[in-house]
């Protein structure tokens, strides 16, 4: 992949995680996926082929996944349990916390699809609480990648680090919002944008609408700060504390619901640490009836519902 | 196209007279094609396990549940829930044909702000009684309203279908086992027996051996049958349990009517291209 990349371009990130899952499989033996029938909606298959028999799909029973995830980490493994966000994560709950994160297993919870992606399915196979719900398991890293570059780096960074992690996995797809190469660091939030008028905080597909928002806000005289927060739990406390000493107010914008996720996490920062105006982007009720793209637009979570939420907050 | 009864009327059954095994098939036939014209509009669905669950639907809705379309929460009416809710597209074309909805309303299926969603709402749908989707919600939410029948003193019965690849859910297990406890004879369980689920057969993901000797030791009548013999569905769909709760073990085939999408795994849910359809249709003629 070249260096930098046209913004028009966009990915799909289950084909940068599917690339590094297999390539680290291939130099460590440990590496082992788990499903529920979802070979292929997990970007499986080119893992079936080259390692049958590290690929264990336990077929449709999720709760049975993460056990047995767990068990496969007991035996010195390291699993990727993949499954569509909403069943790895409401289905599985009390094996996410219990399994994997309370016994401080080496496993990785790859929730895919998040967010909206499913679109006409509908709030059944919509994965707007996952943030909020795995942000409230202690000891569980949750990551969020941004673009297909965060997603390679945060898969080797599990797969190297001891301890439960939870990660979004987008199937919506985005521009790259950071370069190749350029490395995940877990609990720093990457500033792409500097101001100091108001600050945008985003989270997986809301990141490159939020620098979208700063450059229409920017010809209106507006400079805005953009935070990408890929790092959920921990989260760069001290970036965020910056953001609410140094500018007018925060708006955060996340493909989840608005109380418990990102929004939340800003806002138990902030008010503790230096209270400031905030707006909380999010999903607020089950959607309707449309594809991912028209229940982004229809909820606000574009550029234009950013920036508007923001110029509201510096007014 | 909203339920919006807040007092849902305390009315007696419609007069509706069940059709014949033969006025079912020729129903089916009509179900089938409305499902593949519904699919091709929206651009999405799951034809296979549409095709393989559309002869019960229809026995069901037109044979054997005691309904009336013009009041969808009638009290004592027979409850139907559909837990493998990926398959919405059959049952909102049966709810069309049955009256619950109007049949045109079938084009927007998918579309922005249309109130059939790719998996069916109760708030937003009459006739739906439970909104399914993530697997193995079906069968514990039909024990409870069939326990509930019990305790209000209801005459009514629960039917409940659910795939095969499904039963891998635990959550199944748990209420087949409390049914049984329970001799819930008002309630009937059929599962969608083709062998396939999303990406494979099912004996080559989870063999789910012997279904019906599983639930025979939890307690149910088994009652083994050909999924698209209308005969045999009426039989046994038709009778209640006697003192135990009924699981019809329906052996079908995915993809069902239409021979270049039968017992294929892909067909779970690729949509069919105009010119499939337009040959689909020729053999649903
Ligand atoms: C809890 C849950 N896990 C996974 C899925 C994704 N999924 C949708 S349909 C399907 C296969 C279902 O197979 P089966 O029950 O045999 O249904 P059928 O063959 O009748 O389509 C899967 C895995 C889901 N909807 N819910
Ligand atoms: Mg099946």
């Amino acid at each position: 992949m070249a260096d930098t990349i046209a913004l028009a371009e966009t990915y799909d990130c289950r084909k940068a995680f599917a690339e590094a899952l297999q390539d680290l499989a291939r130099q460590d033996g440990r590496i082992v996926a788990v499903c529920n029938d979802s070979v292929s909606s997990s970007n499986l298959k080119g893992f079936q082929q080259e390692f049958p028999d590290r690929l264990v799909n336990v077929g449709i029973a999720e709760q049975n996944m993460v056990g047995v995830g767990a068990g496969l980490a007991n035996a010195g493994l390291i699993p990727f349990v993949c499954s569509a966000s909403p069943f790895l994560t409401g289905r599985s709950m009390e094996q996410v916390k219990v399994d994997a994160a309370y016994n401080g297993y080496h496993m990785v919870l790859c929730g895919m699809s998040p967010g909206m992606a499913y679109g006409e399915l509908g709030p059944t196979h919509h994965s707007i609480e996952d943030l909020a719900w795995m942000r409230a398991i202690h000891d569980l890293t949750v990551l969020v990648p941004a673009d297909p570059f965060q997603t390679d780096a945060a898969v080797r960074w599990a797969a190297a680090t001891d301890g439960p992690v939870f990660m979004r996995v987008g199937r919506f797809k985005v521009p790259a919002v950071s370069k190749e190469g350029e490395g995940f660091e877990v609990g720093r939030a990457d500033e792409l944008v500097s101001g100091d008028d108001v600050a945008l905080i985003a989270t997986g597909t809301l990141v490159s609408r939020a620098v979208e928002a700063a450059e229409i806000l920017k010809g209106e005289g507006i400079a805005a700060r953009v935070l990408n927060i890929s790092s959920l739990a921990p989260i760069d406390t001290a970036a965020v504390i910056r953001a609410a000493k140094e500018t007018k107010g925060i708006v955060t914008a996340e493909e989840g619901v608005p109380s418990g996720g990102l929004g939340g996490a800003v806002a138990e920062i902030v008010v503790q640490s230096h209270p400031a105006k905030m707006k909380i982007l999010g999903v607020d009720e089950f959607a309707p009836t449309g594809d991912a793209a028209f229940l982004l637009n229809h909820f606000g979570l574009n550029a234009e519902g950013i920036a508007k939420a923001a110029r509201e907050l510096v007014a | 196209m909203s339920i919006a009864q807040a007092h849902p009327p305390e009315t007696g059954p419609a007069n509706f007279a069940f059709l014949n095994a033969d006025e079912l098939a020729a129903e089916a036939k009509v179900v089938r094609r409305n499902v593949l014209t519904t699919i091709q509009a929206a651009g999405i669905g799951h034809v296979g396990g549409d095709m393989s669950v559309t002869d019960i639907l229809v026995t069901l809705f037109f044979g054997v549940m005691k309904l009336d379309p013009a009041h969808p929460d009638m009290v004592d009416r027979d409850r139907f829930i559909l837990s493998k809710g990926h398959c919405a597209a059959s049952l909102y074309s049966v709810l069309a044909r049955r009256g619950f909805i109007e049949e045109s309303a079938l084009a927007t299926f998918a579309k922005p702000l249309s109130a059939l969603n790719g998996h069916p709402n109760r708030r937003k749908v009459p006739g739906v009684e439970a909104n399914t989707g993530p697997l193995g919600h079906g069968l514990p939410i039909a024990v409870g309203t069939a326990i509930g029948a019990g305790i209000r003193g209801l005459d009514y019965r629960a039917f409940v279908v659910t795939g095969d690849g499904e039963l891998q859910e635990g959550s199944n297990w748990e209420a087949a086992m409390y049914a049984g406890h329970r001799k819930l004879s008002n309630l009937t369980a059929i599962v969608d027996r083709n062998r396939l689920q999303q990406g494979a057969r099912t004996a080559d993901t989870n063999e789910l051996s012997r279904l019906g000797d599983k639930f025979d030791a939890f307690g149910w009548e088994v009652r083994e049958i050909d999924g698209h013999d209308y005969t045999q569905l009426l039989d046994a769909l038709g009778r209640p349990g006697e003192g135990k709760p009924v699981f019809v073990l329906a052996n079908t085939t995915k993809g069902r009517g239409v021979s270049f999408m039968e017992d294929r795994v892909e067909w779970h849910h690729k949509v069919p291209s105009d010119a499939e359809v337009v040959e689909a249709l020729k053999e649903l003629a």
